[in-house]
């Protein structure tokens, strides 16, 4: 099947000419197919944010393409203000970009760019809110009265009311306590599941993104260092702690069982560690 | 000694309606010894950071008391003691740094001591070397990392030479390596130098690094102890909105299958030994 | 992108010019600029302007960062120089384009006009360039500290300028941060009637002054937490001291302001 996204040795230079010159994304090259669920992790400044906003087209790569099914996202004009809508964009933090009356119009607003019908836009809005769970009343209360966590949801909401084949999110649980995290997380689950859409989720958990993903992009310095399974990724533990980065703590405790010499494949979550742990168990 | 002695505190401010006031705290009672390291954790709205706000008088008690260091923190005539007693460390590095110059802005709070200028270098250099951003002295902080710039904000607090810090939720805008950078800073300050430590955080693994584990649970202390012992009780933790490590998690799991592993592992190094054991390795 | 705009002129250096005080450099640079209009010949031009050239040369800058500076300021400089050209009554007509009458005298005065305004951005953009922000609030604080006599908050002054310098990359980050998410939102704030491009900047405004007033908030209780009281028993991490350096500046400063007064006797 052909790709829905499909990278072509991006690279992004900012400030080029300058003392200020910066590489942020070199010679990236990657596909991304329907309904996957990818995790993109990286330490600050890995190029991370520089490489989600050429995937919707807000940045313009200095060399390589990015295709969106199979087109050139900056192949036209037209075509690109529909790949911003194709492709959702979540930003970190993405309560402090509210700034509607209610949080009904809030969430209507990507929509409305749209130019779709008023009862399209009804649909939408009342649609991505029950998703995120939010609650009929809550829709008429402003956006600046909820609680945080109640916040991120609505600005999570208004990206997925444009109902984007990818959904792209940087850091959607930053900040929030573990059941909090677990609801939004369920939601992205939820919302790929019903639109078969693709998901592409940065996070710095490294527990969350062994949980959830099927594929991991890893990035350093400014280049695509790893692409594979969470267990290709997480086996390389050495490596990924040299970038900044970290491995889930049930692999940790599986690698070590593995060098004390028990025959345990590397695991990444608890579910696995515990089907492992079974399968031994009947081996004997 | 008791670093900080809060007694029935009472606290609630003003709601969105009019006249309608919301409660954070009717009667809570903490005491927090010198030289320890103490994690508080709770979910969001749990009433955390709102405690932390007493700790050196940014908030008021609305009923009952305070101390700090045996001071009363309603007292101000203590105000400039109490405050330079209790460094506050904030989540958003980028809103608590003042100064465009790294050694500047650490220079901030003695400036604002009046210490003699000599003093200040002295102190500055100091903070900066504990942090390990001594290097950096001349940079822009605008220009560094997550990491590096909340330990630029722990230099800044270390440089009025506290006896206690408070961090609240220090590490949760920052990558991996951020959050290790951070961590360690703290544990050595509390090792090497004997301050005391309150850390806040939503991070189990965080918060199993420190010597005792306090859950608030709206405006009320849950359970207190030893890390061991407070994520043993994993159901709970789990009821109050919160989780264990996943060490203990791991463990937790396996003993329904019938396993007996302790729930008090937290290292991966001695839950890996414990499973090792258990499967009958040796 | 906004992140372009290079912000902070400072060139950190090591020069004669980056080791004065700052409070030298800012007097020195009114001493510059009285120098420079008390100029009436090219005798006197040429003093300032050798002046300059030695500060220049003496600081290390690179040209280039001096004459990439006088950019923006180019269309103020030709306006400046056209409108001297013909609205200098003169007597001297060289040419008579429509019914204006182009003098030697208003070629003159052009030219010293250009020069003037030229030289006057450069010898301030020197300021700039040799001394941190940092330096410049404290020295513009200790400068004016005698007001504080009359209630002025000279502190107060200084220390909003040392935030403000603070906070101008952190906003600018933030302000594009704020219109990514709101275009990958689908907002459009390039084309449409002026009225509507208005509007499409009310999903940036809120978001942005929200954000400025939460992240002030938040700053004034972490100075609270470093115990800021105010201007009131403040010490500082440096102390400005004057040097002979600064003694041979005010000397050379009396020395080309006695020779521009001299050059305009001469001429």
């Amino acid at each position: 099947m052909a790709p829905i996204l499909e990278v072509r040795n991006l690279t992004h230079v900012y400030s080029a000419g300058t003392p200020f010159e910066h590489r942020a994304v070199d010679d990236m090259s990657f596909s991304v197919q329907r309904g996957e669920f990818i995790g993109i992790i990286g330490h600050t400044g890995s190029g991370k944010s520089t490489l989600m906003q050429h995937l919707n087209g807000l940045l313009k790569p200095t060399s390589g393409q990015v295709l969106l099914d199979g087109v050139d996202i900056h192949s036209d004009k037209k075509f690109t203000r529909q790949a911003r809508f194709r492709v959702g964009l979540v930003f970190q933090y993405p309560e402090y970009q509210l700034f509607e009356e209610t949080v009904y119009k809030d969430i209507a607003f990507g929509p409305k760019n749209m130019g779709l019908k008023a009862e399209e836009i009804d649909r939408r809005v009342r649609e991505a809110a029950k998703l995120v769970g939010l609650t009929d009343a809550q829709l008429e209360v402003s956006p600046f009265d909820l609680s945080g966590g109640q916040k991120r949801r609505v600005a999570i909401a208004g990206v997925i009311a444009m109902e984007p084949e990818v959904l792209i999110l940087d850091e959607p649980t930053a900040g929030l306590d573990p059941a909090s995290r677990a609801g939004i997380l369920e939601n992205i689950e939820t919302y790929r599941k019903t639109k078969n859409a693709t998901i592409m989720m940065v996070s710095h958990s490294m527990n969350d993104v062994a949980r959830l993903t099927e594929r991991l992009l890893v990035l350093s310095g400014s280049k695509l260092a790893m692409d594979g399974t969470p267990a290709q990724v997480f086996t390389r533990a050495d490596e990924l702690l040299d970038m900044g980065l970290d491995i889930p703590d049930v692999t940790r405790v599986f690698l070590r069982l593995k060098q004390l010499g028990l025959p345990l494949e590397p695991v990444y979550t608890i579910e696995q560690a515990v089907a492992a742990v079974k399968k031994l168990k009947e081996g004997k | 000694m008791s670093a900080i002695k809060v007694e029935k505190l009472a606290y609630s401010y003003v709601g969105l309606e009019q006249g309608q006031s919301v409660k954070v705290f009717e009667d809570l009672d903490l005491e927090i010894e010198q030289g320890t390291f103490v994690a508080i954790l709770g979910s969001n709205g749990s009433g955390k950071s709102t405690l932390a706000k007493h700790f050196n008088a940014i908030l008021l008690p609305g009923g009952g008391k305070c101390h700090v260091y045996g001071m009363d923190t309603a007292d101000e005539e203590l105000l400039i003691p109490i405050r330079r007693s209790v460094g506050m460390v904030f989540q958003n590095p980028d809103n608590q740094i003042v100064a465009n110059v790294v050694e500047e802005d650490v220079a901030f709070a003695p400036e604002n001591l009046g210490v003699a200028s000599p003093m200040i270098r002295h102190r500055v250099d100091n903070a900066l070397k504990q942090v390990g951003m001594y290097h950096y002295r001349t940079h822009a902080p605008h220009l560094l990392s997550g990491g590096q710039k909340q330990r630029i904000a722990i230099a800044g607090v270390i440089a009025m030479e506290p006896r206690c810090i408070v961090l609240d939720e220090p590490t949760a805008m920052l990558d991996p390596k951020g959050r290790r950078e951070v961590m360690e800073t703290v544990a050595r300050l509390n090792k090497e130098k004997g301050i005391t430590v309150v850390l806040i955080t939503h991070h189990m693994d965080e918060a199993a690094k420190a010597d005792r584990v306090v859950v608030i649970h709206k405006g009320v202390v849950r359970a207190d102890g030893r890390p061991k012992e407070v994520f043993s009780d994993i159901d709970y933790m789990h009821e109050l909105g919160l989780a264990a490590p996943e060490t203990v998690e791991l463990c937790h799991e396996l003993n329904k299958l019938g396993y007996a592993l302790p729930l008090d592992l937290l290292e991966s190094e001695d839950c890996a030994q414990a499973l090792y054991n258990a499967l009958g390795g040796n | 992108m906004l992140k372009d705009i290079t912000l902070g002129q400072y060139f950190p250096g090591d020069s004669y010019i980056h080791r004065l005080d700052p409070r030298t450099k800012l007097l020195m640079v009114v001493v510059y600029i009285v120098a420079l209009f008390m100029a009436s010949n090219w005798l006197a031009y040429g003093l300032v302007a050798l002046f300059l050239a030695a500060c220049i040369k003496i600081s290390m800058i690179p040209l280039k960062a001096i004459t990439r500076g006088m950019k923006p300021v180019l269309v103020i400089v030709v306006f400046t120089g056209v409108l001297n050209l013909f609205f200098t009554p003169g007597t001297h007509e060289i040419v008579n384009i429509f019914g204006f009458s182009l003098t030697w005298e208003a070629v003159e005065r052009a030219v010293q006009m250009i020069l003037r305004i030229m030289l006057l951005i450069t010898g301030t953009f020197l300021l700039t360039y040799t001394t941190s922000p940092i330096a410049l609030t404290d020295g513009l604080e200790r400068l004016l500290d005698p007001l504080k006599a009359i209630k002025f908050p000279v502190h107060e002054l200084s220390m909003m300028m040392c935030i403000a310098l603070r906070f101008i990359p952190t906003l600018i980050e933030e302000t594009d941060k704020i219109m990514s998410a709101q275009k990958a939102r689908g907002a459009d704030f390039e084309s449409g009637s002026l009225m509507d491009r208005a509007k499409a900047l009310i999903p940036i405004l809120v978001p942005l002054f929200i954000s400025a007033f939460r992240r002030a908030d938040e700053l004034a209780t972490a100075m609270e937490c470093r115990c800021y009281q105010g201007g009131e028993g403040r010490t500082k991490l440096k102390q400005l001291h004057y040097t002979q350096l600064d003694f041979t500046a005010y000397a050379i400063g009396a020395v080309l302001i006695l020779g521009v007064l001299a050059a305009g006797r001469i001429g």
